[in-house]
């Protein structure tokens, strides 16, 4: 049986891997699903049409990043994924519906009568709004723990629910529109990029606020997270991960304000990746916080091996083409005459 | 409210529901992007506007078809753990390699080059605008390749042992992969999907012909559809054979419960027509030939097919659902043959235009391939019951500890949710119908259009005369 156990840390590699692809899940449907969440608020139909075309040729590849971190999950921590989605049963299926209700809109939106087309908006606009908000509850309810006996999930159908996971939902869909509305920011102009720089700013108060509260809070209420940050010699080499989120935050703040288009949105990938590594290292090494580490959870060797030589071998190709496409509808979506 | 309710009867309609619903859009779409393929290769070789007409309509119908196949497709590769978990906890080790090459090698494939193919006109040139067309084509079939793969693993499991927990080791990846149902399920379902497009395709062009509608642009549809008629149907045939005698061989108890037999038999007699009893073990009212079976399955007059009685009671398939299903699948696929045959006979009548029995004929078999392609798979996946994975794991053990109650509110909310969101999809495809090819113009997600405009700039500018199309 053929495997790499003998030289690789497959266990390891698989948890970065796994990750990465829920990392980059996030940042790519992040600006999309935050285009969705703006998208009532734009100023005029014609802003409406830009945001919707901005992104129309990429939603579905973002998208399959998730399905990746669905069914990755599923072939290296079989064990946590099975665990996981009866946990988050509720969530995860009113995210499902929310992403089917903002994945059609796209077609159909533009093939609705006008005086249909509005179910479509809000469909767009609710489906974004739903799959962010579960998203956010997933992150808060997980980092809080889940209930284990033996192989399964052992809670209730509501043990997600609280305040706390509320919050971190609310967070999300701010963090989602920072980024929707720095990446319009990008690929807008006139109007549209006008009203999007304002709406990023405020975003961004709010963004900051939010991450804040969750950096305070998740020391705060676990006691195994507050050692991992605040003991010596952790705090010294921890320490500049949230000094680069504040700096972050003041030069996106800076960037909006002297009207620069692409580094507010490229430095809001940097503020995600700040916060998404914290939350990372303070889970760090469980895959279901707070009984199963991704070792205990990592599936047969020979299953990791096979899928890893695959990945390392189309993962690269895989990238190379999606830049290649975005490459390809490089250049400004424009809202007043004409497509590109 | 819901105490009364069994979670795992919850659980599989609800899977049943969602799976039976997907797989409607890859039916159609694996079908449709070749034949895009084909159609912009041809438009590039003739350089014939016709070709790109039709393209142009279809590409359409197939962006809006893909795009409800991409929503339910995502629901699915969760479902394994919201559903099935200990089944996911189990098999995970062997079928998730599988989904994640399936993932990495045609998701991404598809998904990338999808954007290009729609929205892509003007920015690539015409060549590179058709490899992207059969790129997402290859996509789909590699698409296809993996899950079959996955899924015959499930009806006929191979290269794998059983550890500890009851977990699945993999212990030779071609066995598992190449298992031995794998094959003929392959070249059986991506048939199908050839068949279903090109039914639907030859539907619309009989409807165009019938209305005296764009009637060289129909006369590719309904020219090309029937070609598949003629050669693929009857191939589709010796393939379901082919694949129908695998599962004799492997999965004996499904091939009882399609022929309705329950005492084994030498020489058994082809049930023609019946129901079959679960209760009494017995295939009532039944119209049989006699000896068919046995020389269908085994190639002589009287050898032996396994009845059901060879079982216990709670390892058969409930036999009446896939009796039924098979021979509506089967009908349906005698009625597509039909349909090649008296194509030919039209075409050196050189009335296979004209014919206006042959286009109401036609349009009524327009969704023949849908209902032939879900009756099959309730053959195989019925028939595989009580097994998740057959022989290996039961589906009342592999249920997710989840209650009653949510899973009974998410199925309530997926067929709402999908009657409305498909039904408006389906509505649209039939406005897409009915407009037709060839006009050159349209609204923007009109996609193949040289200039798309906006919706606001056509409904602001040109008095919205479009949008209403």
């Amino acid at each position: 049986m053929f495997s790499l156990e003998g030289f690789l840390d497959l266990a390891l590699i698989w948890y970065v891997l796994i990750a990465t692809a829920v990392f980059l899940y996030v940042l790519l449907d992040g600006f999309d699903l935050g285009v969705g969440i703006l998208f009532p608020f734009a100023p005029t139909d014609e802003c409406r049409d830009a945001m919707m075309n901005s992104v129309a040729p990429f939603w579905d590849g973002n998208e399959t990043w998730l399905v990746l971190g669905g069914g990755g999950m599923l072939a290296a921590f079989p064990l946590a994924y099975a665990v996981l989605m009866p946990a988050f049963y509720i969530p995860v299926i009113v995210m499902l519906l929310g992403l089917i209700f903002r994945g059609v809109a796209f077609e159909f939106r533009f093939k609705a009568r006008q005086n249909t087309r509005w179910i479509w908006d809000y469909s767009f606009h609710f489906g974004s709004l739903a799959a962010a908000f579960m998203q956010g509850v997933i992150i808060g309810a997980f980092v809080q723990g889940v209930e284990v006996s033996g192989r399964s999930y052992a809670g209730g159908a509501f043990d997600w629910l609280n305040a706390y996971s509320l919050m971190t939902g609310v967070a999300v869909i701010f963090g989602y529109a920072l980024l929707g509305a720095t990446w319009l920011v990008m690929k807008t102009e006139d109007l549209t990029q006008q009203w999007a720089g304002k709406t990023a700013s405020y975003t961004l108060i709010y963004q900051a606020l939010f991450l804040a509260a969750v950096s305070i809070s998740m020391p705060a209420i676990n006691a195994d997270i507050r050692q991992l940050w605040f003991s010596l010699p952790n705090v010294v080499f921890l320490a500049p991960l949230p000094c680069a989120s504040a700096v972050l935050i003041v030069l996106i703040w800076r960037g909006l304000r002297d009207g620069k288009e692409v580094a507010p949105f490229l430095m809001s990938f940097g503020l995600f990746f700040t916060g998404y590594l914290g939350i990372s290292i303070s889970m760090w090494p469980y895959l279901v916080p707070f009984d199963i580490t991704f070792r205990q959870a990592a599936a047969a060797p020979g299953s990791q091996s096979l899928l890893l030589v695959g990945t390392v071998v189309l993962l690269p190709v895989i990238l190379a083409y999606m830049g290649y496409c975005y490459y390809i509808f490089r250049g400004k979506v424009s809202g007043q005459s004409g497509y590109y | 409210m819901f105490e009364h309710l069994d979670p795992v009867f919850l659980a599989r309609v609800q899977f049943a529901f969602t799976v039976s619903f997907h797989i409607l859009f890859p039916s159609f779409t694996i079908g449709l992007a070749s034949w895009l393929a084909v159609l912009e290769w041809r438009w590039l070789r003739t350089g014939k506007q016709v070709y790109a007409d039709v393209y142009k309509m279809w590409v359409k119908i197939f962006a809006v078809t893909f795009g409800m196949g991409v929503v339910s497709g995502v629901v699915l590769s969760f479902q394994f753990g919201t559903n099935w978990s200990i089944f996911s906890d189990a098999g995970g080790n062997v079928i998730g390699p599988l989904l994640g090459y399936e993932v990495l090698t045609a998701f991404f494939l598809e998904a990338s080059f999808l954007g290009i193919m729609l929205f892509g006109w003007n920015r690539v040139s015409p060549r590179l605008h058709f490899a992207a067309t059969v790129i997402v084509a290859a996509g789909t079939l590699v698409s296809a390749f993996w899950i079959l793969s996955a899924n015959s693993w499930m009806q006929t499991p191979a290269g794998f042992r059983v550890g500890e927990h009851g977990l699945l080791y993999p212990t030779d990846w071609l066995e598992v992969i190449f298992n031995p149902s794998f094959p003929y399920r392959l070249v059986h379902m991506v048939t199908a999907a050839y068949l279903t497009t090109a039914f639907t395709v030859a539907g619309i062009g009989a409807f165009y012909l019938w209305k005296k509608r764009h009637l060289a642009q129909a006369r590719v549809m309904l020219g090309m559809a029937m070609i598949m008629a003629i050669f693929v149907a009857p191939l589709q045939l010796l393939f379901g054979d082919m694949h129908g005698l695998n599962t004799f061989e492997h999965q004996p108890a499904k091939v009882a419960a399609m022929e309705g037999l329950w005492e084994t038999t030498r020489g058994a007699p082809l049930v023609l027509f019946g129901w079959p009893d679960q209760e009494a073990e017995t295939t009532r009212y039944a119209v049989e030939v006699p000896k068919l079976s046995s020389l269908i399955l085994t190639h002589s007059l009287d050898g032996e097919v396994r009845g059901l009685k060879d079982w216990p009671a709670n390892e058969r398939p409930p036999a009446a659902v896939v009796f039924w299903s098979f021979r509506i699948m089967v009908g349906l696929g005698l009625l597509m043959i039909a349909t090649g045959l008296a194509a030919i006979v039209l075409y050196f009548r050189k009335r296979l235009f004209e014919a206006r029995w042959f286009q109401y004929w036609c349009m009524a078999l327009t969704p023949a391939g849908f209902v032939a392609v879900l009756a099959g798979w309730f053959v195989t996946e019925v028939g595989r019951q009580p097994w998740i994975v057959q022989g290996v794991l039961r589906t009342a053990d592999a249920v997710s500890p989840v209650i009653a109650q949510s899973v009974a509110l998410s199925l309530a909310a997926f067929i709402v949710v999908y009657l409305f969101v498909f039904g408006a999809g389906t509505y649209y495809i039939l406005h897409l119908i009915n407009k037709g090819p060839g006009d050159g113009e349209g609204v923007y997600g009109a996609h193949g259009m040289d200039q798309p405009p906006l919706v606001t700039d056509v409904a602001g500018k040109k008095g919205g005369r479009h949008v209403q199309s």
